[in-house]
């Protein structure tokens, strides 16, 4: 498993695409920590950017690797390897990579800039980020073997997490105003990881006075330890329960 | 060696294999025979574990393969159409099986590697080969471990003579060191010297099982194509 997983780094290594996205994040962040007044400022337009970056990347980066890994795939599938071997060790290759990727090109300068526990727990969100938009990509390029449908339909998700979820929970929201919510939309934000990782950074600024009544709400729920803990195996069941859909239906793939 | 009982695949609506039954016995060359289409393929990938069956059994010594994988270190195969990474070098592909099957103790058969001329392309990368020396490639990456089992998809394809002869020949002198070896080819006069056996099958059902020898007394002809011919005439 450990041959599989050298061989994909490698091969991911050589291509260049992953040294372009940490050159773009480095560029980003520093820019972002230079131009504003303060750090704070500059963490808080960060964390806009890269809750749109890094799913965006993640997950068509991982997509087109797989497809293009079709080759790689069916060699190593008619040699004495397990299945399930290969398809960890290629989950394997591209969450370090993408995980380094993000650490040397936002992480280094978080803590250059920022380096207080909202500075690391903007890491440790990106880094789970980053793992959860991999196994989701490792998900929709199993659905179809048509390279096309499958890059459409990551794309779609990622569409769906960033826009189009939080369009339909304002939209319910406006529905069902006359009722209380706040606690209905701890729940709703477990089914989006992008709005989990939000709402765990912006609670850690303190600026959840700006969301009203909800923002109270999610400071009891994420605000102390315990909440924290429960964001992170939130995402923790994304990562683990789409690779596990994943990883069946590459165990029952005809190749 | 390898037993393949009531063995039934469809894809969606096609059925490539149909409540197939055969037997492979160690020490034979056996040939896989029958049109375009007719399941070989998938008949060789299901040994493989590339393709699921939907029902029916294999079995690679008297074990189940279903769910295993250990049972490949004593398979070499060789596809029809060889698919590698496209951009890694020759000497990357074979370093990487190697490293891959390291377990597999053992000399390693370089033979073909050799005789193919591989030694001189080592540097170049897959996506610049052409078809002829990619079946080199897979030709000499499934002789390379020494496998007690070789499966050889349509091996002659796209072969230039002499190295279609080389592997013929490399072909008989390890069916003489008692190895099983399957081969599926369109090409029938390739196959006279090589075979013992012959299998036929057609829509995914097996139409006749002959030694080569019985085939032909039985037709009376010498050459296996026409023999061959003359069976399915007669059914």
């Amino acid at each position: 498993m450990n041959k599989i997983l050298k061989y994909v780094i490698v091969d991911i290594v050589r291509n260049k695409i992953v040294l372009i996205y940490t050159f773009l994040l480095l560029l980003i962040s520093l820019s972002v920590f230079n131009l504003e007044s303060s750090a704070t400022k500059g963490l808080l337009s960060l964390l806009n950017i890269i809750l749109i970056l890094i799913p965006l990347i993640c997950i068509i980066f991982s997509t087109i690797y797989i497809y293009n890994s079709a080759e790689f795939i069916e060699l190593l599938v008619s040699q004495p390897l397990k299945r399930k071997s290969i398809w960890i060790s290629l989950f394997g290759g591209l969450t370090s990579s993408l995980c380094l990727a993000f650490f040397v090109g936002a992480g280094i300068p978080i803590l250059i800039y920022h380096a207080d526990l909202t500075g690391i727990m903007m890491i440790a969100t990106g880094l789970s980020l980053t793992i959860v938009f991999v196994s989701i990509a490792m998900l929709a390029a199993g659905m179809t073997r048509d390279k096309a449908k499958g890059i459409g339909l990551s794309i779609f998700l990622w569409l769906f997490f960033s826009l189009i979820f939080d369009a339909l929970v304002l939209f319910f929201l406006f529905q069902f105003q006359d009722y209380p919510l706040e606690r209905v939309m701890v729940f709703l934000s477990f089914l989006n990881p992008i709005d989990l990782s939000r709402i765990q950074i912006l609670l850690q600024m303190d600026i959840s006075a700006l969301m009203g009544y909800t923002g109270a709400i999610f400071r009891e729920f994420f605000g102390n330890g315990f909440g924290i803990m429960f964001s992170f195996v939130g995402l923790l069941l994304w990562a683990v329960i789409s690779l596990l859909f994943s990883l069946r239906r590459f165990n029952k793939q005809d190749l | 060696m390898i037993t393949v009982t009531n063995l039934t695949k469809r894809f969606s609506k096609l059925i490539a294999l149909n409540n197939i039954s055969l037997s492979f016995p160690k020490g034979e060359c056996v040939a896989l025979l029958g049109p375009n289409g007719c399941g070989k393929t998938t008949l060789i990938k299901s040994i493989l574990g590339m393709v699921l069956p939907d029902s029916g059994e294999i079995e690679f010594n008297n074990q189940s393969i279903s769910g295993k994988w250990l049972y490949r270190n004593q398979i070499g195969y060789m596809p029809q159409i060889g698919r590698y990474p496209e951009n890694m070098t020759i000497s990357n592909v074979f370093d990487m099986m190697k490293d891959m099957r390291k377990d597999n103790k053992g000399v390693l058969d370089e033979e073909l590697i050799e005789q193919f001329g591989l030694n001189k392309l080592m540097n170049k990368r897959m996506h610049t080969l052409s078809g002829g020396t990619r079946q080199k490639v897979s030709a000499a990456l499934a002789f390379l471990f020494n496998p007690d089992v070789l499966i050889l998809d349509e091996p002659t394809a796209g072969l230039d003579p002499v190295s279609s002869e080389s592997l013929k020949d490399k072909i008989i002198k390890e069916k003489r060191n008692g190895k099983l070896i399957l081969i599926t080819s369109h090409v029938l006069s390739e196959l006279d010297d090589l075979v013992t056996e012959v299998f036929y099958i057609e829509e995914g059902k097996l139409a006749f099982h002959k030694k080569l020898i019985d085939l032909k007394t039985e037709t009376g002809e010498l050459k296996l194509s026409k023999a061959v011919a003359k069976i399915m005439l007669a059914q």
